[in-house]
């Protein structure tokens, strides 16, 4: 360290240097190098974790592989065969279907009792924030105790939730395993998951908000409901906006609390794109990789094609 | 200040290349005088299991060290096929028997031939789920198979003779029986997975039916039967999500007369504090219905380099010798493979009998000549099963377009 600072200093008489423009090119190239190698590690681990990965999964889906070309290489190509039989699969309009539906009433309740709870706590009473972090829970536990524990409550023969209807004199609900009520009893679990996610944004959002606004609002005579209408909500739409996309984006993927509950079934009822591409790919003894990466790609793309909307809707509000 | 902050770039990249180089220098699998690794689905078998001991007696007797790692079985299945394809299989694998062709086919197993492996003791139907064209893959460590489990007060109550249990009539009118006296009838496992073919297929094979053709009208008869089952109450709604697990906990809630499940359940059975008997699966007019076996087999993963091939070899033939086959398959609660050793377990535990009678009539579920193309007819026999029970499809709806989707694949 002190022979660098005494030799740094030393420099420029040493070699006789005119003036700054020379300095400022020769240091040019170092500052370079100091930038790329601090881009270094984040660009080796996008390059590993996320290049990587995606561009196998590209090629899976793209070549004709059986178990013995997976494991010892020379899958033939198969151009956009996967995808085709993917398409023309009857499963696949099912998927697609229930996918959108798990995907937009989850998002739609999520954010709707989100918000709600959001505007509640917002209003500090005693013992609100205590409140406000047993409601964090759902958010806390792992999924597979979440998803086990709904399953149990929802069953059929001895779940509680069967109990407590037949108590009120309610038949039997085959939550779970009639077509009719498995998908239903899914989007639940998962709203009730996904709740506290909003929750914490939306209430931070609303922290945001400043108190001047809504105290001029009241001095006006605004009620609850306009005060809620005309400054509450459009002054939480960035943050709405943001908490719909991750929300979109994580409800799209969600498959354990499905697998865990109804493994998509019965017979399709509950399958979403997520549960088909494990399914083909892993939940056979007779793995078809090309067909499930095919179906993995697809729902990259419809985050993806999210995830540009939101952008584009950003940036206009943006220019505005 | 240019400097040091190069240094500090430097050292980011520095700490990179080491991490990239830490993740490349794990140690080689194949090493000559590394410890042997051997994979199994025992998860619940933990370190001071019987199971346990006798894989570190047989690496004793080896002459090396054996490093045991469990997955669940499906999971194992994965993990194989990726080992496999990065080249780092385990020396031996103790897989589940419906896999073992398929692996086989992708040429991940050497053949007992290769190996030197002697089978000859094997019970002949058992070893026939490990071979594929005719060759064998592996020796199976045991069996299991379905039965039915039943529970002696309910029936009681309910004024059953299990003795006129003899074919699928009677078994319904026992059933009405049952329900009648205010008690559940039976429970099974109807999954959409493997295990719900698995536990469809005595009642598919008892009806005569063949699995090259799930459309038939014997195939439609079994298929009714459950299905009839469900709409009159005998069995509960439950079962098209139950695995054999979940089913099983039905049955010790002690409300059911009938539970059709697996010789994995002994153990339990007798912990459950039920008094519990055990009836093979009857066929359509009588007999005993073919179950599907069940159980491992251990098998060796080809290697890159052989010279590990010959102590793999020995410690195949320990575990699966007719010294060590009664600790294991105590300890698994499995029947063994070798008619000898089945005598010992009977005449140590004669309830076991209707199990070792069960695993004899039992068939592979590669047999049917399908080897390979089991998992392509299972598949569609599973969604069948779930759409005709969860009343989508009719049966013969259900089984008619499996049966298309099964030509197709």
């Amino acid at each position: 360290m002190h022979a660098l600072e005494r030799a740094a200093p030393a420099q420029p008489a040493d070699h006789d240097l005119p003036g700054g423009a020379k300095t400022a090119r020769r240091s040019g190239p170092p500052r370079n190098l100091t930038a790329w190698a601090f881009l270094a590690p984040l660009v080796v681990y996008l390059l590993l974790f996320y290049v990587y990965p995606l561009y196998r999964n590209v090629d899976l889906s793209l070549r004709f592989y059986t178990v013995r070309s997976f494991i010892q290489g020379g899958a033939a190509f198969a151009g956009l065969d996967n995808y085709i039989a993917v398409f023309a699969d009857p499963t696949f309009f099912r998927a697609l279907g229930n996918t959108l539906v798990f995907t937009v009433v989850s998002l739609v309740f999520q954010y709707g009792l989100g918000l709600a709870l959001a505007v509640f706590f917002d209003r500090h009473f005693p013992l609100s924030a205590t409140l406000r972090a047993l409601f964090l829970v759902p958010w806390l536990l792992p999924l597979i105790v979440s998803a086990s524990t709904w399953a149990w409550m929802l069953n059929s023969e001895s779940g509680v939730v069967n109990a407590l209807l037949g108590a009120v004199g309610i038949d039997q609900v085959n939550w779970l395993t009639s077509p009719t009520w498995a998908l239903t009893s899914v989007i639940i679990a998962n709203v009730w998951i996904g709740v506290p996610f909003n929750l914490v944004i939306l209430y931070s959002g609303l922290r945001a908000i400043p108190p001047e606004v809504h105290e001029a609002a009241s001095l006006d005579g605004a009620s609850g409901w306009q005060r809620f209408r005309s400054i509450t909500f459009p002054l939480l739409r960035p943050v709405s906006a943001i908490t719909l996309l991750l929300g979109l984006v994580y409800t799209l993927k969600v498959f354990d609390i499905i697998w865990i509950m109804t493994k998509g079934g019965p017979s399709g009822a509950s399958t979403t794109l997520a549960t088909w591409s494990y399914q083909l790919g892993f939940g056979s003894p007779v793995p078809r990789f090309g067909h499930g990466a095919a179906v993995g790609n697809l729902l990259i793309v419809l985050a993806l094609v999210a995830g540009l909307v939101h952008i584009r809707l950003q940036s206009r509000r943006e220019a505005r | 200040m240019t400097r040091s902050r190069l240094t500090a770039g430097l050292l980011a990249l520095a700490v990179t290349a080491s991490l990239a180089a830490c993740s490349s220098s794990s140690p080689e699998p194949g090493a000559a005088d590394g410890p042997l690794t051997l994979w199994d689905p025992y998860p619940q078998l933990a370190a001071d299991s019987d199971w346990a001991k006798a894989i570190e007696a047989c690496g004793s007797a080896s002459g090396v060290r054996i490093e045991r790692t469990s997955h669940d079985t499906t999971d194992l299945t994965n993990k194989v096929l990726l080992a496999a394809q990065q080249g780092a299989a385990p020396h031996v694998l103790v897989v589940d028997n419906p896999v073992v062709s398929t692996l086989a086919e992708g040429g991940v197993l050497a053949t007992t031939e290769d190996l030197g492996l002697d089978t000859a003791a094997v019970e002949p139907n058992l070893l026939d789920a490990g071979k594929l064209d005719g060759k064998t893959y592996g020796v199976p460590i045991g069996a299991n198979t379905l039965a039915l489990y039943y529970n002696k007060a309910v029936l009681t109550g309910a004024g059953v003779d299990v003795a006129s249990i003899r074919d699928w009539a009677s078994l319904t009118a026992a059933l009405d029986k049952v329900k009648q006296s205010g008690k559940k009838g039976i429970t099974f496992s109807a999954v959409g997975t493997e295990e719900g073919s698995f536990q469809f297929l005595p009642w598919f094979w008892g009806s005569g039916a063949q699995l090259t053709d799930v459309a038939s009208a014997d195939a439609v008869s079994a298929l009714t039967l459950w299905k009839d089952w469900l709409d009159r109450g005998y069995a509960p709604n439950s079962v098209i999500g139950n695995t054999q697990t979940t089913s099983w906990q039905e049955f010790a809630t002690g409300e059911y007369a009938f539970a059709e499940n697996g010789t994995w359940q002994l153990a339990n059975a007798a912990k459950s504090g039920l008094d519990v008997g055990v009836l093979a699966i009857p066929g359509k007019s009588g007999g005993t219905a073919p179950a599907p076996t069940g159980g491992e087999f251990v098998t060796v993963p080809v290697q890159a380099d052989k010279s590990r091939d010959a102590t793999a070899k020995a410690v195949v033939t320990c575990l699966t010798s007719a010294e060590n086959a009664l600790t294991t398959d105590t300890a698994l609660s499995y029947v063994s493979a070798l008619p000898e050793v089945q005598a010992k377990q009977v005449a140590a535990k004669p309830e076991l009998e209707v199990w070792v009678q069960a695993v004899k009539a039992a068939k592979g579920r590669t047999g049917d000549n399908l080897g390979t193309k089991y998992p392509r007819v299972s598949e569609p026999l599973w969604n069948a099963v779930q759409a005709a029970l969860a009343g989508t499809k009719s049966p013969q709806q259900a089984l008619t377009e499996a049966q298309a989707a099964s030509a197709a694949k």
